[in-house]
């Protein structure tokens, strides 16, 4: 009973996610919005654009390779992968073992070659130009990933992100200064990683500091719909993510019977909900940095990661 | 090693965080969110030796907190400000270290004053050594905020958030006599106020804050 309870969670929660994606850029899109004094479109405006963009042709340069081709699918096939992986509103989902962070990782990085390569493919300068600040940026947001990764892998005692959840979640761990400067550091890479204010701006692609609009600014049609669906994708990735690692509370514990996912539902949408409340809070209220700086912002991410782990490996060797 | 109970959990982190705040002051340029990084590290400051009067039972540090947060978060800041407002700077702050270099060194010292703490104290309990260390580190951070700051009033406020590291030692450590504090925090008042006459007479004899032109006049640039 426990295997088919998991592989029904496992496909409610990638129904979710597929359903939940463009609504959450619709959500934050529109609480920026209002809190910029605007009436904003309508919540539903992501979802009926990428509707709109699937039903027409992409147009594709007279020089494009197969490259130009396979790589919205790439892309938003790992984003798809990467999002499943990462629990919801239960634990012990069927795909579960697999949930490892590193893997998770490796499917964004996946994602952003991808769109790194389709940036360079058609030879603009402007997709060059983004593919290049794209991979330069990722060259300190990937370390600092990976080392706030292994922040969590030692208290943890596992990488499983689905393992982490768990123990986070019984409370076994208590406060950590290490888990502190963990969350800071993923909370720079999520922000890096999904284009947002400081770093990049989601809401236009007519500025000279684009990294992410530079590299899909050739795509159109139904390419340019999966771009923008892998995006979302992501978004909604890096929130779950951070909400099952650092609010673990309400998630329903691994093999429960489905009424406790009615629970964890409601505890994941409060949660997402009040990530992307503080993401439109904290776009609204910042300036966007110079893309010189950014390596900086990132470089002390990653140092910040490092910080953490470092304290970890001396207490527990010396302790 | 176990870290289960609240008290010292809640302690440990407030520690950390005041941490992270010297952090935050080595990577901000402009001068006003200096400031304000700083008047926060006050307040975290001052919940950590509330909380610390709280779980050690010892009143005195109510006063401490009260210090830390009247005079740290509240009124040096302000005045910090007003100094800035009426000496009309410039909003960036130049740094003699890049800020990615500055970061990195900070990190190593951090890693420096654990592995120096550590081993040194070690009879003592394993979370009060770790807070030991972060303090430690608070004020080592506090100097290093001093070396790779060229504008007076950064290197001042790197000069007061090491004292902050000195107050984050005194609360972790039990039974510090209050008189140690009050002539501290006394200290800082008279600290901050001769900074900034310093700051005026400096602004006024070569119309900038940057301290390199006072090497020119000590004979040390030729």
């Amino acid at each position: 009973m426990a295997v088919v309870w998991s592989i029904l969670a496992q496909a409610l929660h990638i129904a979710l996610i597929l359903a939940a994606a463009p609504l959450l850029t619709g959500v934050v899109r529109w609480m920026k919005a209002r809190m910029m004094g605007r009436r904003g479109p309508h919540v539903l405006q992501p979802l009926r654009d990428l509707l709109k963009l699937l039903r027409k042709r992409p147009v594709l340069a007279e020089n494009a390779s197969a490259i130009s081709l396979a790589a919205p699918y790439l892309a938003a096939g790992a984003a798809v992968a990467a999002a499943a992986l990462v629990p919801s509103f239960a634990r012990g989902m069927a795909f579960a073992p697999l949930a490892d962070l590193i893997l998770v990782a490796g499917l964004l990085a996946v994602g952003r070659v991808a769109m790194a390569l389709a940036g360079m493919d058609v030879g603009t300068p402007f997709g060059g130009l983004g593919a290049a600040r794209e991979m330069s940026f990722a060259a300190l947001a990937e370390p600092a990933l990976v080392v706030a990764a292994l922040s969590l892998a030692i208290l943890a005692g596992t990488t499983n992100l689905d393992a982490i959840a768990g123990s986070f979640r019984d409370g076994a761990l208590g406060l950590r200064v290490s888990l502190g400067l963990a969350l800071v550091a993923l909370l720079a890479v999520a922000i890096a990683e999904n284009a947002r204010i400081p770093v990049d701006n989601p809401s236009t692609h007519l500025e000279l500091t684009m990294v992410h609009e530079a590299m899909i600014l050739e795509a159109s049609g139904r390419h340019l719909a999966l771009w923008d669906y892998a995006a979302q994708m992501r978004l909604l990735l890096w929130l779950s993510l951070l909400a099952a690692v650092f609010l673990p509370l309400g998630q329903a514990p691994a093999g429960s019977a489905p009424h406790w996912w009615v629970v964890g539902l409601a505890a994941w949408l409060v949660k997402i909900g009040g990530l992307a409340l503080g993401l439109a809070a904290f776009e609204s209220a910042i300036a966007k940095m110079r893309v010189f700086r950014v390596p900086e912002f990132l470089g002390a991410a990653l140092l910040l990661g490092l910080l953490g782990a470092v304290l970890l490996f001396v207490s527990t060797g010396l302790a | 090693m176990r870290f289960g109970q609240l008290t010292y959990d809640l302690s440990h982190l407030l520690g950390g965080a005041v941490l992270l705040l010297s952090f935050v002051l080595l990577y901000q340029r402009r001068i006003g969110t200096v400031i304000n990084a700083f008047a926060m590290q006050g307040m975290v400051l001052a919940a950590a030796a509330a909380w610390a009067a709280h779980a050690q039972g010892v009143p005195g540090l109510y006063l401490t907190a009260l210090l830390a947060f009247g005079v740290k978060g509240l009124l040096i800041p302000f005045a910090l400000h007003r100094l800035v407002r009426e000496l009309n700077l410039h909003r960036t702050v130049e740094t003699a270290l890049g800020v990615g270099l500055s970061m990195t060194a900070g990190v190593a010292l951090v890693g420096l004053c654990i592995l120096v703490t550590l081993p040194a104290t070690q009879d003592a309990r394993l979370l009060s050594r770790e807070s030991l260390a972060f303090a430690m580190s608070v004020v080592l951070l506090g100097m290093l905020m001093m070396i790779t700051r060229r504008n007076a009033i950064s290197q001042v406020i790197g000069l007061l958030s090491l004292e902050n590291g000195l107050i984050l030692a005194a609360i972790g450590v039990t039974g510090m006599p209050l008189v140690v504090e009050l002539s501290t925090a006394a200290l800082v008042l008279m600290l901050a106020l001769v900074a900034g006459v310093f700051a005026f007479q400096i602004r006024e004899r070569f119309d900038t804050l940057d301290t390199g032109s006072l090497e020119e006049h000590r004979g040390e640039r030729r």
